[in-house]
């Protein structure tokens, strides 16, 4: 439990030198950073396809977020607003108190709140003949959820691949 | 194996390049053919698969890359793999339920033999047609990065479109 914080800490800390940076590189390192030790949380938590699934995601979007701040010109913001600044830092405090009051009421760490994940892992190899439970929730159980992610990704493919193309249709009447 | 590197990163870079892409391409296949069987499954398969060709893409520059897979390709395999999902969901009506696995017999439990690489009915065909639209993607979105230039312009009138 208390590698989990340490490395918890860690990447709070990297996500803080992310928005306090005036670089934008290293603004991008450290996002990788913190997505690096999530990827840790996950395998100390016991459950590597997230591990698996977290890593290389992060290494694919750190390519595309490297390649994508080379293309675009350095812009750097500096201005003091001290009136947006309070009234986020309040708002925060309060999100803050609340939050507090809300942990007190989640079931504690490592009972589910659900009692239909038992009946999955006691009878999920039975029904569906795949050892690996996990797949067998993704896939059987929960096949819907798995359409809708499938729908997500096709449509994010095609709306990049249409709005950064070069070639923009403009209207044809003004020629 | 790849000849002739004539533009892209360094020597070093090159030759274990050359030497890593086939093993990466491989071990992404192993995930996606072993998802329902081991720990992995078919999004992290498909994301190694599309990293195998943007390595290939950073390395020998885009040139090389587009004479292994073209453009209309990719564009041909977004759309191939999310249609092979639905169709094994629309199929799974003829046995009664949207998504249903219609290799399934009544009153048995186990489909195929269990552990066996050809087993479980429709989910190492469903594994395929996510790894498919995965890879093809993110392959794309890569692909819109380097190949078209945002901000272009219109010659015309000179302002940004």
């Amino acid at each position: 439990m208390i590698q989990i914080q340490v490395l918890l800490v860690f990447m709070i800390i990297a996500a803080a030198i992310a928005i306090g940076t005036s670089d934008l590189l290293g603004a991008v390192v450290s996002i990788g950073a913190v997505g690096l030790g999530l990827a840790i949380v996950f395998l100390l938590l016991q459950s590597p396809d997230l591990a698996i699934l977290q890593l290389v995601v992060e290494i694919l979007s750190l390519v595309i977020l490297i390649r994508a701040v080379g293309i675009k010109d350095t812009v750097n913001v500096r201005e003091r607003r001290f009136i947006a600044t309070s009234i986020s830092v309040i708002l925060m405090g309060l999100f803050l108190v609340f939050a507090s009051l809300a942990i007190l009421e989640i079931p504690k760490f490592g009972n589910p709140a659900m009692k239909l994940s038992f009946l999955y892992l006691k009878d999920g190899f039975r029904q569906t003949g795949v050892p690996n439970i996990v797949s067998a929730i993704m896939l059987d159980y929960r096949s819907f959820d798995m359409l809708a992610q499938i729908v997500i990704a096709f449509t994010a493919a095609i709306g990049v691949v249409v709005i950064a193309r070069k070639k923009i249709y403009v209207n044809k009447d003004k020629k | 194996m790849i000849k002739k590197p004539a533009q892209g990163m360094t020597l070093i870079v090159k030759t274990i390049t050359r030497y890593t892409v086939v093993l990466i391409l491989m071990f992404g296949m192993y995930f996606i053919m072993n998802g329902h069987l081991v720990h992995g499954g078919c999004f992290a398969g498909g994301i190694i698969v599309a990293l195998s060709i943007i390595h290939i893409m950073l390395a020998f520059g885009k040139d090389v890359a587009f004479k292994r897979i073209t453009e209309r390709a990719i564009k041909l395999c977004i759309g191939l793999g999310a249609f092979s999902f639905l169709l094994l969901g629309i199929i799974g009506f003829t046995k009664g339920a949207f998504l249903y696995n219609f290799f399934r017999k009544p009153g048995v439990d186990y489909i195929g033999q269990p552990f066996s690489l050809f087993s479980s009915g429709i989910m190492p065909l469903m594994n395929l047609a996510i790894s498919l639209t995965v890879a093809s993607g993110f392959c794309a979105i890569f692909l819109a990065l380097i190949v078209y230039k945002p901000g272009g312009g219109d010659k015309n009138t000179g302002r940004k479109l």
